[in-house]
């Protein structure tokens, strides 16, 4: 990976909201089979408010814009999910270079799992995001294209299906949190999709 | 004002107003208080931006105690105090109790004089863990 031009970012943007506002209804379906049913909407709002100011973030260097989308997904999403995507995208952007090379993406990857594992104080086979970011950082690391990235997130998020939620609303139905699909997971594996087709296609 | 600030942080507004009045009963205006409920676009949940203004709102130089509902509002206001920062932030700590027991208690307790500490702790005698 190279330099990346503000270009870039805005198409990197873009493809992220596209992508959460097509599939808005379906994370809320999932979300309302086991939770609160507010993730497609609190995402949508979310990526719809990067979108709008998308100009701006995509003329700063890469840390500072990653800084400056993660805090407006915080401030504009309106669930715990606003504070986890928001450090995800906030770390990333603490710990990455501006110019990254694949080395150095992949460290600050992992930097910002960590970082959303505290925020959440959750880790890896309780029925969240992170099963998903975690096999999709092992995938970056193993130097995997694209589009085995791509279907290491899809697979991570189905595996959610089998698992019982340990955190967030859906832990509270126990047992009856299996089945279905963990709409954080579901989320994380169409922006992970979103970002490595638009940077293989850009490339 | 000296005493500890309370601020009451609920997905639902109605929750949220109605804990604080029922928190004013007890203490009048003893207590720096504030509330805030719902995602800031008219539905349930939380908003960082709201919760940081009721910080602002409920400040004191002693501190100031949130508490919550669900875990969403934990995590909400864990980045609001976050995105506060420091030196204030170490003086505002999110208790580990129910939300309406916990203010009402924690709130009495501030109109005492008590520290933060000692706030905190009633409040989360409440929740045995």
């Amino acid at each position: 990976m190279v330099a990346m031009a503000a270009s870039d970012l805005s198409r990197l943007i873009a493809a992220a909201a596209d992508t959460i506002a097509a599939h808005a209804d379906e994370l809320t379906a999932l979300d309302q089979a086991i939770g609160d049913g507010d993730h497609g909407l609190n995402m949508k709002r979310g990526f719809e408010a990067v979108r709008a100011e998308a100009d701006t973030f995509a003329v700063k260097p890469l840390p500072e814009a990653l800084k400056a989308i993660g805090t407006k997904l915080v401030m504009t999403v309106g669930g715990a999910s606003g504070p986890l995507f928001g450090t995800l995208f906030m770390a990333l952007g603490k710990e990455i270079s501006a110019e990254p090379d694949r080395a150095g993406l992949t460290a600050a990857f992992g930097k910002a799992i960590e970082a959303v594992a505290a925020r959440g104080k959750s880790q890896t086979g309780q029925k969240t995001m992170l099963d998903v970011l975690q096999p999709v950082h092992e995938a970056l690391a193993e130097g995997k294209t694209a589009a085995e990235i791509v279907a290491v997130a899809d697979r991570a998020a189905q595996a959610t299906v089998p698992m019982k939620a340990l955190r967030g609303r859906a832990s509270f139905l126990g047992e009856r949190s299996i089945g279905h699909m963990d709409a954080g997971a579901r989320s994380t594996a169409l922006l992970v999709r979103a970002v490595a087709e638009t940077i293989e296609r850009h490339a | 004002m000296s005493n500890v600030g309370i601020v009451i942080v609920s997905h639902s507004p109605l929750v949220a107003e109605g804990t604080a009045d029922m928190v004013r009963q007890m203490v009048g205006d003893e207590v720096p208080l504030a509330w805030c409920g719902g995602n800031g676009h008219g539905g349930l949940g939380t908003s960082v931006e709201a919760i940081m203004g009721a910080i602002e709102k409920a400040w004191s130089e002693a501190g100031v105690a949130i508490l919550v509902d669900l875990g969403g509002a934990e995590t909400n206001s864990e980045m609001a105090v976050e995105m506060i920062g420091e030196p204030r932030a170490q003086k505002i700590i999110v208790c580990n109790a129910p939300i309406v027991e916990g203010a009402v208690m924690a709130a009495t307790e501030a109109s005492g004089g008590a520290s933060l500490k000692e706030v905190v702790a009633t409040a989360h005698e409440l929740s045995p863990s």
